[in-house]
């Protein structure tokens, strides 16, 4: 099956390609990308064809921080419901937290999630695994099997590894695996009980908060910790100032450390948390708008490398509660996109570096066959209308749950298509 | 159009009228306690006490009530008015008491001041004068002193004016056209 | 004048509507201390008293002031209630409104949650105290004993002493406070003393002997050991010698300086036993006037449209 895909604007960031272009695809693969209307074809043998005017075509993006609650926690989200929101947020690649009942701790369960995403087949699917058995914090993970299983990164999301000794020894032990360690940096005996960031708003709140310097101290230990052992650090979903600091100068000293952030954090602050909608509630929390500016600094200046969703959905009943006894974090992959434009019309980034943040350095980082639209890759793509205007709705969500602080608001860029390997994932047309 | 029914002389008069006829009809002022309700009614409570000492040479016990509270019309989607205070600051027991009120109309205010008097103590005797009783009863209260009859029709509306409240002292009726400019 | 539908916090009260509840509510003292003391306004309405965290003081306070007014008033305490079976509070609200209360009075333990029940539900609600958020009506009780005791509020300085980070009532008195002109500083630990406050108007300090002289209020707050958290103090007794307001302290204070505590006190932790029974301690008087004060919100309430919300 062939298809042509002209008329778009073609941004591959792998390829410095910013321009005008067909794509033609052939067997899920990608075989040509020709100036407008040079692609030709043989009498009788008629290619399907997206017509892809006023719109960005571009790899699919891949989100490397989701939450699919399979197995476990299913009737907040499937595999399968999950990919569906993926495809539908123009996501082709995800990478799946391994706090799951049982936890992705093991070559079962990272084969499980594999079987299962293969056999839905919608997008693809890389299971992150345990860097301790059960996420105790007490033993290290199976991880030469886990990577033979399929895991492409070791994390304990959700629950830091607390102890010092153990984080050494993960860093050295999965050295020789050459897998990032990924981290969710929270000292847990600073931010117990607390429910939003430390601050004025925390004050007058009455809730309890978090303070920022409870992520700065991880993120401080953990590169110290990388800088005698080696290794490779990710730090997940950065949110204050310090942090992203300490990341700058790590990578100026030359260590092996990436950051990701997540579009709310950039986008709300605390500020947003008044009136108790239990949609604001991360962790990290949203922090002040000094913290928003200095991810701002780092997503420009190249700090934070890449963008992901910490796509975290809940069920109402998780929501649905008092705050403080609501679940943490929001339904990310739906989102994404259009937030992240908000980037380019505020001119922090230009179109392709937000792409690549969310394509291209995702792949690198992690090692991923996916991220660019080089000839003969897989035909994972997105087409995006990036000046269509539309109004979030949270009822038409296809992951599962609802739980996200956007619902109504009035944003720019529009999922047209999402297409794996050449086949349609998702198409607004049809939906 | 509003036409003036009492003037500052009439109304003069007439409270001269009433504290006279208090004073017969108890026969002097010895258990005798005004109380006036909120606020014209008050108002002329007070003089009537002023004029009972100036020829019976007693101070009686004057009380004041608001009888918001007893009001049988709260609620009515409307924003309820200000609570002002209530004093009655003496036993009510054995005693007469004379209500006084500027207007006498469908009688309801009447009503809610009795049941809150009752609230109060349990006197002899109620007794109930007014300045002007302007008909349209809707429940069966007389008074026992009025100043004047004014028949009107049940749209109109009666102003009391009192210098102490008001500047001046002056009673008109506002006719229903008109009253929304009033 | 008075158009509200809920009544959640002191922080959106603006002068006049202060105003005009510490007005109401001279009114409806008086009704106190009549031998019957009932008046017949909101016979026919329905009050429920939600109350998700214990409290004896409180509740009774809203129950007398609902049946003074002839309301029926039905108290659910949280340990009676079904959310310990499990069952979330918009369900409990949602279930109660569904018989037709003409208020929720809701207390909770976790800040938020009155307001998160007024959005689900229509009868108007009173927050009777809310995690370390708000307190409404303790606030307004002591704003009204203050203006009863002194005649007006502003420009008078307020000390508030204790644990300011964990006080529901210091924040709707700082905000009810500043509204009315008054300056206001707190005074405790540093551990006790929260992050930023200063940005809601008030003035810090450490130091009570220090804060004491120029203060025409002093409100001392309740220590609550139960849920203190370990590490904001050394002990009770170092607490209690920095903190407890004795007639030593009280020898540098105004000759008319008012005492405040928004009750129940731990007798000699935060007030020493003779300042308590002094003249210049107000604690009964401000339990007298929260009755008057909620009768005051209740019939506010129930009078306007409800067509604003809150």
């Amino acid at each position: 099956m062939t298809l042509v895909i002209k008329n778009g604007r073609v941004i591959d960031p792998a390829n410095s390609l910013d321009e005008p272009k067909d794509l033609l695809i052939d067997k899920g693969r990608i075989k040509a990308i020709e100036s407008p209307g040079s692609i030709s074809f043989e009498a009788g043998k008629k290619p399907s064809v997206i017509d892809a005017k006023g719109c960005v075509v571009c790899p699919g993006l891949i989100d490397m921080h989701v939450h699919f609650r399979e197995p476990g926690f299913e009737y907040k989200e499937t595999i399968t419901s999950g990919c569906q929101s993926a495809a539908a947020g123009g996501f082709t690649s995800v990478a799946v937290m391994p706090n799951t009942n049982p936890v992705n701790d093991t070559r079962a369960v990272t084969e499980h999630i594999l079987s299962i995403a293969r056999a839905e087949g919608i997008i693809n699917v890389y299971p992150i695994a345990a860097i301790t058995q059960k996420l105790e914090g007490e033993r290290l993970s199976e991880m030469a099997d886990l990577k033979d299983a399929g895991a492409i990164a070791f994390s304990d999301d959700g629950r830091p590894v607390i102890n010092n000794e153990l984080m050494r020894r993960a860093f050295e032990y999965s050295k020789m695996f050459k897998l990032p360690l990924i981290q969710h940096s929270e000292m847990l005996d600073l931010t117990e009980g607390g429910c939003m960031n430390e601050g004025i708003v925390s004050t007058e709140l009455g809730l309890k908060g978090m303070p920022a310097e409870a992520e700065d101290i991880m993120v401080y230990r953990d590169i110290a910790l990388l800088e005698k052992t080696g290794g490779q650090l990710h730090v997940a979903h950065i949110s204050s100032k310090n942090s992203v600091d300490l990341v700058r100068q790590a990578k100026s000293r030359g260590l092996s450390v990436t950051c990701e952030v997540a579009p709310h954090h950039f986008t709300l602050t605390d500020e947003a948390v008044r009136g108790y909608d239990t949609n604001t509630k991360m962790s990290p929390p949203l922090r002040t708008i000094d913290d928003v500016e200095a991810i701002k600094e780092g997503l420009q200046d190249g700090t934070i490398d890449i963008i992901a969703t910490d796509h975290a959905p809940h069920d109402i009943a998780d929501k649905q509660v008092e705050y403080q006894n609501a679940c943490f974090g929001i339904v990310g992959l739906e989102t994404a996109l259009p937030l992240s434009l908000k980037l380019v019309d505020e001119k922090i980034l230009p179109m392709a570096d937000v792409i690549k943040k969310l394509t291209s350095t995702p792949a690198d980082i992690f090692n991923l066959e996916a991220g660019s639209l080089s000839l003969d890759n897989k035909a994972d793509l997105l087409i995006f209308n990036p000046n269509l205007e539309y109004s979030i709705d949270i009822s038409k969500f296809h992951s599962k749950s609802k739980n996200s602080p956007f619902d109504g608001w009035k944003v720019k860029g529009k999922v047209i298509h999402t297409l794996v390997k050449g086949k349609t994932a998702y198409s607004a047309n049809e939906n | 159009m509003n036409s003036v029914v009492l003037s500052e002389q009439d109304i003069s008069r007439a409270v001269t009228r009433i504290t006279h006829e208090i004073l017969e009809k108890n026969k002097g002022a010895t258990s005798l306690v005004l109380v006036g309700i909120r606020t014209r009614g008050a108002t002329l409570a007070k003089r009537i006490a002023k004029k009972i000492n100036d020829i019976d040479g007693i101070e009686v016990d004057l009380g004041v009530l608001d009888i918001t509270l007893y009001r049988d019309d709260l609620s009515a989607g409307k924003q309820n008015p200000v609570i002002e205070k209530t004093s009655i600051p003496f036993a009510l027991e054995g005693k007469q008491v004379v209500l006084i009120d500027d207007v006498l109309f469908t009688g309801r205010s009447i009503r809610a001041a009795i049941d809150a008097l009752i609230d109060f103590g349990r006197p002899a005797s109620i007794q109930l004068g007014v300045l002007i009783d302007r008909g349209h009863r809707e429940l069966p209260i007389r008074p026992d002193y009025v100043g004047k009859n004014i028949p009107t029709s049940k749209a109109n509306r009666v102003q009391v004016l009192m210098r102490e409240d008001d500047g001046k002292d002056e009673v008109c009726i506002i006719d229903a056209l008109t009253k929304d400019n009033s | 004048m008075f158009n509200r539908k809920n009544i959640l916090g002191t922080k959106c009260l603006a002068e006049e509507e202060i105003t005009t509840i510490l007005d109401m509510a001279d009114s409806f003292k008086e009704i106190s201390t009549r031998p019957i003391k009932k008046v017949p306004t909101l016979r026919g309405k329905t009050i429920i008293n939600l109350f998700f965290e214990p409290s004896t003081r409180t509740r009774t306070s809203f129950e007398i002031a609902g049946k003074r007014l002839s309301a029926d008033v039905i108290n659910i305490s949280g340990s009676s209630s079904s959310t310990v079976k499990g069952e979330n509070i918009i369900d409990t609200a949602l279930n109660l409104e569904a018989m037709h209360p003409d208020i929720m009075v809701v207390r909770h333990t976790l800040s938020g949650a009155p307001e998160m029940i007024s959005h689900y539900v229509k009868c108007p609600i009173i927050n009777a105290g809310d995690g370390y958020h708000e307190h409404p009506t303790q606030a307004l009780l002591d704003l009204h004993t203050i203006r009863e005791a002194k005649g007006s509020l502003k420009g008078l300085n307020i000390i508030i002493v204790g644990d300011i980070a964990h006080s529901r009532v210091v924040r709707s008195n700082i905000y009810a406070m500043k509204t009315m002109g008054m300056n206001v500083k707190v005074i405790g630990p540093p551990t006790m003393i929260p992050l930023g406050i200063e940005k809601m108007g008030v003035s810090v300090g450490y130091d009570l002997e220090r804060a004491i002289n120029d203060a025409d209020v002093i409100m001392m707050l309740r220590l609550q050991t139960e849920r203190q958290s370990r590490y904001l103090l050394s002990s009770i007794r170092e607490y209690s010698n920095l903190y407890c307001l004795t007639s030593k302290f009280l020898e540098k204070a105004k000759e008319n300086v008012l005492i405040f505590h928004p009750g129940p006190v731990n007798r000699g932790i935060e007030i020493s036993l003779d300042v308590m029974e002094s003249e210049r301690s107000l604690i009964l008087t401000q339990v007298t006037n929260g009755v008057a004060v909620r009768m005051a919100l209740m019939y506010l309430l129930l009078g306007g449209k409800n067509d604003t919300s809150n």
